[in-house]
């Protein structure tokens, strides 16, 4: 790997990473964060903007597999990750398994919080296909849901891993 | 929306390349970023460029010296030092006290490095530059006023890292290097009790590594974190206890480390004259949580009543000492795992 170093703050930078599959070459600013990327250079506004400052987790994305706050992570840190959103969920008009299990349950009330919730999960159950209440509460503690009450969240969670492990598929 | 001041940005692959630009000036380093960018956002950092750590695979090892000391590379992520099965084997309280920080999402970006350097925390510091200019500022940030002690001459914002209690009971070093010279120093003897920077890094200092050292046979250690939520909350309130009793249930080294009280982890002194050789019972647990409910003064640093927290830190300490003893019941409330004692050999 090759140092990269701007040596002014309006200097553009390359940056090079994967986006739900898709491989993405921009030109960024180093002020710029992993979540101002998604939203403003790359249209990918279904990660949400919450607090802007790593309390809420609205902002979760995956990278490289793990849940991060893309609100405090840099746009330049992720060179060459692997980054998943909730646009990269749904195979197509089917909804992942999680999706479908929170329209089904009404864990998605205002919806704001959702879509990091989903990631915090999807990457739960990639590590953990059958986790116990308590174990998908601490996977779920870094996402403030203002709505629910977390039981239909939690309802949900449960649901969506019955249903994947009983299709032998990976979340 | 929060936006970020502006800043250049270098990435350097090298311990080497990364002190070289900490040395041009007005440059400060990033780790996970958790504690920086957010604090970057509320303008309380502007700093010319911003030098990232997250390329250096060197600061990323985990490893255990000839000596059976465990290294641990600053860069290490919270998260990894939560599951590490060599950290659950010879530090589990530092296992213990990574895995009540903040979030998952903050603990698979955040580095033991950066939880070490943690900001110092407090009501009146951590907001908005708006919100802080109403009050005139105060003295860890562009004023000259302490709101938590008004006549106060030095800043009492809180220490409010958790990794930190665990290592300091353990025993623990961190190892400092800069330019052309490298030191170690037992990790209490990093911290200072002056919030505005609470550490004795120089500024062209990069903290590389952290060394345990091998604990002897049955040493226990607990650490124990008290606060509103459950998660992502800095400790209202933290302690650290590492011990070692004989076969006749007799203490022969007892480590007691507060956090949350000042600017620096609380050492507490006199414990081996009042606990050696004597047994961990209820009494002298009693007596314990008394001396070091007596050396700790909380303020209003925190948005909790100092006296409730001066009260509950007594009661902290002596459910961590039930533990350490397991002569008592084995609590789990305020934070604590489930596993929290655990055994060393």
């Amino acid at each position: 790997m090759e140092a990269v170093v701007s040596d002014a703050p309006e200097t553009l930078m390359a940056l090079t990473l994967t986006v739900n599959g898709d491989r993405v070459r921009v030109a960024v600013s180093p002020t710029r964060t992993l979540l101002e990327l998604l939203r403003y250079d790359l249209g990918l506004t279904g990660t949400k903007q919450g607090c802007d400052k790593g309390d809420c987790g609205a902002c979760t994305v995956l990278l490289d597999g793990r849940p991060v706050n893309a609100c405090i992570t840099l746009a330049l840190s992720v060179e060459g990750a692997r980054v998943d959103t909730v646009e990269g969920l749904a195979d197509g008009p089917r909804l992942h398994p999680l999706q479908d299990a929170f329209v089904r349950l009404g864990a998605a009330q205002c919806g704001f919080c959702t879509s990091g919730v989903l990631l915090s999960a999807k990457a739960l159950l990639a590590e953990n296909p059958a986790p116990a209440r308590l174990q998908i509460k601490q996977a779920l503690s870094g996402n403030l849901c203002r709505c629910t009450g977390y039981t239909k969240i939690l309802d949900a969670v449960e649901d969506a891993a019955r249903a994947l492990c009983s299709k032998g598929q990976q979340p | 929306m929060l936006t970020l001041p502006p800043f250049a940005f270098a990435r350097p692959t090298t311990i080497e390349a990364a002190l070289d630009a900490l040395a041009t000036g007005d440059a400060l380093l990033i780790a996970g970023g958790t504690d920086l960018l957010p604090s970057m956002k509320q303008g309380l950092f502007a700093p010319k460029t911003l030098v990232s750590l997250g390329a250096i695979a060197e600061l990323e090892t985990l490893s255990v010296a000839p000596d059976g000391s465990l290294v641990i590379g600053a860069g290490v992520t919270l998260s990894r030092l939560a599951t590490d099965p060599e950290v659950a084997a010879r530090c589990p309280a530092l296992g213990q006290a990574a895995a009540l920080v903040a979030s998952p999402q903050v603990r698979n970006a955040a580095s033991l490095g950066g939880n070490l350097c943690l900001d110092t925390r407090c009501p009146y510091y951590n907001q908005s530059e708006f919100w802080r200019s109403a009050l005139g500022f105060c003295l860890k940030k562009d004023g000259d006023v302490c709101h938590v002690v008004p006549k106060g001459q030095r800043c009492v914002a809180a220490f409010s890292a958790d990794t930190p209690l665990p290592l300091i009971a353990y025993g623990g070093s961190v190892v400092l290097r800069s330019r052309g010279s490298q030191r170690t120093l037992p990790l209490r003897d990093f911290y200072v009790a002056d919030g505005v920077k609470n550490t004795v890094r120089a500024d062209d200092e990069l903290l590389t590594a952290v060394v345990v050292p091998p604990q002897p046979s049955g040493t226990r250690a607990i650490y124990r974190k008290l606060r509103v939520r459950q998660a992502i909350d800095f400790p209202a309130l933290s302690v650290a206890v590492c011990g070692r009793q004989d076969a006749h249930g007799n203490v022969v080294a007892l480590n007691i480390v507060v956090g949350a009280i000042a600017a620096a982890p609380r050492v507490i002194a006199g414990l081996d004259a009042l606990a050696v050789g004597r047994k961990l019972e209820r009494a002298l647990i009693e007596r314990v949580a008394e001396h070091v409910r007596r050396q700790c003064q909380p303020l209003k640093n925190i948005d909790l009543d100092p006296g409730w927290r001066r009260e509950v830190l007594a009661t902290e300490v002596t459910r961590a000492l039930e533990q350490l003893s397991s002569c008592g019941p084995s609590s789990v409330a305020f934070g604590a795992n489930p596993e929290a004692t655990e055994e060393t050999s």
